[in-house]
């Protein structure tokens, strides 16, 4: 069973709910972004998003738009981003890894190429933010033959129809957008936020994430109550913009959003 | 051989021109495009609307276009007779304005208050700002600062007409960047905003719906040329930044065979390094503002700084229907250096009495090589998508000038 798939279960087991980072690959050096994927595990991480840097971010706010910045200042590539995730699964057999990104670096690999060397690294699932599930058969059929899954985004402008379709595609968790905007929006809407994954859950089984404005563990916890994951995302890539040139200082701040996070989800559920 | 009737037809329902075009950004735009194109699907079927659309291209823009006869410099070059499609005497000074035209009715028709857009030269961006004076909605235009500071006189145009000017200093600050920040933007405020996107490029159906609204210079071409000689033109030649005035002008003729099309792309510095915006010259085919086309990366896919003396056509990508022309042979895509396009500027002003654009420049810089290849007897036509006002201060400061 794929990694993804096993987190959800074992969760639904003890009712807890899935704590997904995102943090930028390379962001602020190459060198530390294997660090801090198990400084992320330690402080309470169940599925990692590791982000491949990109020139033209479109979908991303100002935060992780300087973050693919001081990666691709290091020349971080795609397939650097792979050979972290591959260090990183030599001591962490367990942890579900999704890789996320934009589609271009992707096909110029090439896509069969691209799911080989994911598969061989240790990646669990794709996320591809500019790729809908129109465009993406090809892509996610070269994944799930080497036992990857595609993971979907919702938006709260997706309309019935388009969420039947997304639903019949996804796989391992649904990631809805919870607002609409780029990463490190405004704080969300938890009302909205329910009535929203309300209409999605009489449409899937599948486990359902929500991203997007979730900055502390008030908000987590809230979201924790009516979704399946939390990812958080801007306000860890800002632990990494405050503190570029001191090691120690990330960590300590990341696994402290982590920590206050996890203990907030916890206590809620 | 292609079927070029089919060729006409395209894109698919999904957008696709063969392999290229289709629909990548994000979820949240995904109904958004939806709506438009069920939107556009039945307004572009709808007497009312084109007669409205022409009315106002008639009557505010001011066509058609003339087709000149450019007499002196076709004695000076020595070859074919070259025309010059007068895109530049359009209202506003560039074709960028029978688009703005058209999208501005359809943001009419859904009733969404707002209109944005990236710009590049400020010629889309000036035309945006003018019909959203004219039809009461509020506009905001996202340009590069890079952008900003080499086409101030537009930037002043568009804060008359009352738009929003956004300084965009992300990544290399030029159009690519624009765009990023407009589809930011628009994500945000997709329920009351509608982005009027400048060329044929971006997810479906912009590229089509930019297309049919500026294959108007081609059907009028069509026209002239029968009318003044009695035949089609052997050559056609336009410019390529994204691609919209080129795809204009080509489209109409793409399945008269005799016909040769010529896109000339930035040259920059020169094919030989990288500082040039010429994709389709020099680039692979990839994935940025929702379609897929050729494209400027390096090989790891990351998007490269782009260059080019003209604003409007310093972008990494194309229009996806340019990419489809390519592959299939139906098209020639080449390119004019800085030094060329500067030297053509010179030149058309000179002689002929007419301040060509410096993204126009790069078209009459390949125009007239072509030119001087043909036969005496043959025709070649050069759009002149805009005029050169605007870039005055630009020329200015190359040839050391203080204005
Ligand atoms: C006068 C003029 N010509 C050409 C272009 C290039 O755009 P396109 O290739 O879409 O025609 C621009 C863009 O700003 C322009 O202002």
């Amino acid at each position: 069973m794929n990694r993804i798939d096993r987190c959800f279960k074992a969760l639904k087991t003890t009712g807890k709910k899935a704590l997904i980072p995102y943090i930028t690959g390379g962001d602020p050096r190459p060198g530390l972004t294997v660090e801090l994927m198990h400084c992320l595990v330690e402080s309470g991480a169940d599925i990692i998003e590791i982000g491949v840097p990109f020139s033209d971010p479109m979908a991303d706010g100002p935060v992780i738009q300087l973050a693919c910045e001081r990666a691709l200042a290091h020349n971080t590539s795609l397939r650097d981003v792979l050979n972290m995730v591959k260090t990183f699964r030599q001591t962490d057999a367990n942890t579900a890894v999704a890789l996320m990104g934009y589609l271009n670096p992707i096909e110029v690999m090439g896509y069969a190429p691209f799911a080989a060397l994911a598969s061989e690294s240790g990646v669990d699932a794709v996320l591809v933010v500019d790729m809908p599930p129109e465009e993406s058969a090809d892509l996610s059929a070269a994944l799930k033959s080497l036992g990857m899954q595609s993971i979907f985004l919702m938006a709260p402008t997706t309309p019935d129809k388009r969420a039947d379709l997304i639903c019949g595609q996804g796989e391992g968790y649904l990631y809805y957008v919870s607002v609409k905007g780029v990463t490190g929006s405004a704080a969300l809407d938890v009302a909205d936020v329910k009535a929203n994954l309300d209409r999605i859950r009489s449409k899937t089984d599948l486990p359902l994430a929500v991203g997007f404005g979730i900055k502390d563990g008030a908000t987590a916890a809230a979201v924790a109550k009516v979704a399946d994951a939390v990812i958080v995302g801007s306000a860890l890539v800002n632990c990494v913009a405050r503190n570029v040139n001191d090691d120690a200082l990330i960590k300590s701040e990341l696994s402290g959003i982590m920590r206050q996070m996890r203990a907030a989800m916890d206590a809620a559920v | 051989m292609t079927d070029l009737k089919a060729v006409t037809e395209l894109p698919t329902k999904t957008g696709h021109f063969g392999p290229y075009g289709g629909r990548f950004v994000s979820e949240t735009l995904m109904s958004a495009l939806d709506d438009l194109s069920e939107l556009y699907e039945r307004l572009s079927k709808d007497p009312e609307f084109q007669a409205e659309y022409d009315y106002d291209l008639a009557h505010y823009v001011g066509r058609p276009s003339p087709l000149y006869f450019a007499e002196r410099l076709t004695q000076h070059v020595g070859g074919a007779k070259i025309y010059l499609k007068r895109e530049d005497l359009n209202h506003t000074g560039a074709h960028k304005v029978n688009n703005t035209i058209g999208q501005a009715l359809l943001a009419k028709h859904t009733g969404k208050p707002k209109v944005i857009a990236e710009t590049g030269a400020g010629q889309h961006g000036v035309a945006t700002a003018t019909v959203a004076a004219r039809l009461g909605l509020q506009c905001t235009i996202f340009m590069g600062a890079t952008d900003i500071e080499r086409q101030k006189l537009n930037v002043y145009r568009m804060r008359l007409l009352g738009a929003e000017v956004v300084s965009v200093s992300s990544g290399t600050a030029t159009l690519k960047d624009a765009m990023n920040e407009a589809m930011r933007h628009w994500v945000t405020h997709v329920d009351d905003t509608f982005y009027i996107i400048g060329t044929a490029a971006g997810p479906h159906p912009y590229p089509k719906l930019v297309r049919d609204f500026q294959a108007i210079i081609g059907r009028e071409t069509k026209r002239q040329s029968m009318a003044l000689e009695g035949r089609l033109p052997d050559a056609l030649v336009a410019c390529i930044g994204g691609g919209s005035n080129a795809i204009g002008m080509f489209y109409p003729f793409i399945e008269d065979e005799s016909v040769a099309m010529y896109g000339v792309e930035a040259g920059g510095h020169g094919l030989d390094g990288d500082d040039h915006a010429a994709p389709l010259c020099k680039g692979k085919p990839g994935v940025l503002h929702g379609n897929r086309t050729y494209l400027m990366a390096d090989e790891n896919g990351q998007i490269m700084p782009t260059h080019s003396v003209s604003a409007g056509l310093d972008y990494p990508g194309v229009g996806p229907e340019h990419s489809y022309l390519k592959d299939i042979g139906r098209v020639n895509y080449v390119a004019a250096t800085d030094q060329e396009a500067l030297d053509a500027f010179h030149v058309l002003t000179e002689i002929e009495g007419i301040i060509p654009a410096l993204e126009s420049s790069h078209a009459v810089a390949f125009g007239m090589k072509q030119a001087a290849k043909m036969d005496k007897d043959k025709i070649l036509v050069i759009n002149l998508s805009g005029r050169g006002d605007k870039d005055i201060h630009t020329v200015a400061a190359i040839d050391g000038i203080e204005i």
